[in-house]
């Protein structure tokens, strides 16, 4: 349904500003298409790269040093070699499911991905409800592991599919209240709005403590949804084997991890759009100079560097901490972060209503 | 009069009691042989209800190499080989108790270089062996990151191994009479060199592992071993004293020179993971602090005081001998037939057996990554329960 939605808003978009008729429209659609499953596969192995490079620096060891200088193509190799595996599907699979579930997962991943805002430019679609959609297709993704921990008809897989769905419905309601606290602050669900509304300060300074909270939960819910260590319970290697994804292998397996770490990039940019600004420079009121020079740093490379900075504490994280337990996971968000969101919205309505800001917002 | 056989088929049922409100059943479920957690071919199946643990049974015998059966057709110093590959971590001391229960059995007395050789590579390899232990406990839990430290520490250990014995793991080094060679010139120094390292590498751990508020969380309160269930069922080392039982052999039986050293024995209160945790830790300093009091004071002397050629023959009779490893107490029982120069029988008390069967009584009630972080904490070596 919503990837009907974005093809057709992509082919509306392309239509109007190409005029080249149907077949030209299409012609460009297809081209779009192969360039954001390419991109995708791009962005997918840079951060296995850089995933490996950061945890083998924390480990005071090298990473991958043999393919390419310092392994630069270790993940294309990689990749490779997971594209040419056998296709192994076990004897009690749900074959169809076991198919699906994959894809499932790769697709939510996609389209949580074009929403994206990397420059004013590069925003491939601007939703009017941007933060509703990606709060919509991140609850879509988990369809894909818990159809890929039911259809392995493993016992493992099973308990890694539960736990996962367990995580992923309590975690969803952290997440919407920190994005509902951002909406609040800047008024508008599109995404490019809410960067536009940031032109004067991010709303992390700006919204007193309130917005600090938010981000923090923000981050901490992410990892649970993104199923990343310490809260990577639905694989938990040590315990399950391999989790939902036990009985994965060669390409549906790499559908799985490039969603994974797909979906850390969404969710990293995400936190970087709402709370940090999204491709809006550092700005202080009163300093113009330095206002003007922050402003020469292009957008992107804004955007790149505050989504970098997440991406790297997210790995700080995976490669410092043990893993939490089944009811001290659900401890942790129905006692606490639960609690602290929602409080966190009602303060954050009381200071918008009551027009307490610290910095002066337009309008 | 026939005894009735249990089968597995008895514990496949519905539970009778279930004490959650939802209709749940129990299934069985396979951890191993092949599993992540159980590091080798330990295989325990495991009767869930959901998450929750009902019961534990190990299911022995994927790495049976009969050991004990080889050795009655070798000589005694041959027999040492094959003490290394039953818990490898504790090869020395392995090697230990077969050379001491063949020096009291025939009556030799070693002389004091020998006794400080042997006592500080036995508690080197403890270190190391509680190193490993320590990587490995934290990648069970989920943090990757100290494995590869305990690793990375552990080398400066198994250097010292190799340079004086020549190998890292298998060393059969401790030999009956003696040990194999002397010292490497550079051991003294090389060892105080590591020794300081460990140290500093110990706080580390602390920061890392110790203080993280997610390890507290696992290990407290999680796995607790009563002292009366802990000694009824034969755990010994570490277990054993994390529940409240200061029983070390190196203090209640000292063998080697640790009755001329100055050493705790590290007591746990709760008995649960994170006291066995912290008795290891602990364990770590105090064996650094042996090594420290003995480098310096190892006396001249021959270390090897029976002849290789010549046959060992032991009087007729069963002996026993028993000695502290880094996971418990190993034993050796010989019995000899007083005419050949090869045992008739042997056979070895091994930790990790009996520290096996605690796991059941830990785990019930408890969840699935219990499990796992208690069988981490027990610091199972797989070929020492098959043997």
């Amino acid at each position: 349904m919503s990837a009907a939605i974005v093809l057709l808003t992509l082919a509306e978009r392309a239509a109007a500003s190409l005029e080249v008729g149907i077949w030209g429209t299409a012609a460009w659609l297809a081209v779009a298409i192969v360039a954001a499953i390419g991109s995708m596969s791009l962005l997918g192995m840079a951060l296995v790269l850089i995933e490996r490079k950061v945890a083998a620096r924390f480990q005071s060891r090298l990473g991958p040093m043999r393919v390419g200088p310092h392994g630069l193509f270790q993940t294309v190799a990689d990749s490779i070699k997971l594209l040419i595996k056998e296709d192994i599907i076990p004897e009690q699979a749900d074959r169809i499911l076991f198919f699906l579930a994959p894809t499932f997962s790769l697709i939510a991943t996609l389209l949580a991905l074009v929403i994206v805002p990397v420059s004013p430019t590069l925003h491939l679609v601007d939703l009017n409800i941007g933060v509703v959609f990606f709060a919509a297709v991140s609850g879509f993704g988990v369809l894909g592991i818990l159809l890929g921990g039911w259809s392995s008809n493993n016992k493992w897989s099973l308990l890694g599919a539960m736990r996962a769905g367990a995580q992923f419905i309590s975690y969803e309601l952290s997440l919407t209240l920190c994005l509902i606290v951002a909406v609040l602050f800047a008024g508008s669900l599109q995404l490019s709005e809410v960067v536009a509304s940031q032109a004067d300060g991010w709303w992390i300074w700006r919204g007193h403590v309130v917005t600090i909270v938010a981000f923090v939960v923000f981050i901490i819910a992410s990892t649970a949804e993104l199923n990343r260590p310490p809260f990577d319970l639905p694989e938990a290697e040590s315990e399950l084997t391999g989790g939902f994804h036990t009985e994965f292998s060669g390409l549906r397996f790499a559908f799985f991890f490039l969603a994974e770490f797909i979906n850390m990039f969404v969710a990293s940019a995400l936190a970087a759009t709402l709370f940090l600004g999204g491709w809006m420079p550092f700005q202080v009121g009163g300093w113009d100079t330095f206002n003007s020079v922050m402003a020469i740093i292009p957008g992107p490379i804004w955007f790149a560097g505050k989504v970098a900075v997440i991406i790297f504490i997210s790995m700080w994280v995976r490669w410092t901490f043990p893993r939490l337990r089944v009811d001290q996971l659900m401890r942790l968000e129905w006692k606490f972060l639960l609690p602290i969101g929602i409080a966190n919205v009602l303060i954050a309505a009381v200071i918008i209503l009551s027009g307490l800001y610290f910095f002066p917002v337009g309008n | 009069m026939t005894a009735p056989i249990r089968t597995l088929d008895d514990r496949i049922r519905p539970s009778d009691t279930p004490d959650s409100p939802l209709d749940t059943q129990e299934y069985f479920i396979n951890m191993g042989p092949q599993h992540p957690a159980t590091h080798g071919v330990l295989r325990l199946m495991l009767k869930l209800d959901g998450e929750t643990i009902r019961e534990v049974i190990p299911v022995l015998g994927y790495i049976h190499r009969g050991i004990e059966k080889m050795g009655e057709a070798m000589t005694y110093r041959q027999f040492v080989h094959l003490t290394d590959r039953i818990d490898y971590l504790s090869a020395l001391v392995n090697n230990w108790v077969v050379a001491r229960g063949v020096e009291v059995a025939t009556g030799t007395e070693t002389n004091d270089r020998i006794e400080y050789i042997r006592t500080i590579f036995a508690e080197i390899e403890r270190i190391q062996s509680h190193m490993l232990w320590w990587g490995v406990l934290g990648m069970d839990l989920g943090a990757f990151t100290p494995f590869l430290y305990g690793f990375r520490d552990r080398e400066t250990l198994t250097d010292i191994f190799e340079e004086t014995i020549g190998c890292r793991l298998t060393m059969n080094y401790i030999q009956p009479g003696g040990v194999m060679h002397d010292l490497h010139p550079n051991f003294v120094k090389r060892t105080k060199a590591a020794l300081a390292y460990s140290k500093s590498k110990l706080h580390e751990y602390e920061e890392l592992l110790s203080g993280n508020v997610i390890l507290q969380e696992r290990t407290r309160d999680v796995g607790i071993l009563s002292a009366e269930d802990a000694v009824a069922l034969g755990v010994t080392g570490p277990p054993l004293r994390a529940s409240g039982v200061a029983y070390d052999l190196r203090k209640v039986e000292p063998y080697g020179v640790y009755d001329r050293v100055d050493f705790r024995t590290a007591v746990g209160s709760v008995g649960d993971c994170w006291d066995r945790y912290w008795v290891r830790v602990e364990e770590m300093r105090q064996s650094i602090h042996i090594v420290e009091q003995l480098i310096d004071n190892i006396p001249e002397g021959k270390t090897m005081l029976m002849k290789p050629a010549k046959k060992i023959v032991i009087p007729e009779g069963v002996y026993y001998n028993q000695m502290e490893t880094a996971r418990g107490i190993l034993g050796m029982v010989l019995v000899s037939d007083g005419t050949s120069d090869k045992p008739y029988r042997i056979h070895l008390r091994s930790p990790n057996f009996n520290n096996l069967w605690a796991l059941d009584a830990m785990s019930r009630g408890g969840r699935l990554g219990d499990l796992v972080a208690n069988v981490s904490s027990l610091d199972l070596v797989v070929p020492d329960i098959d043997r």
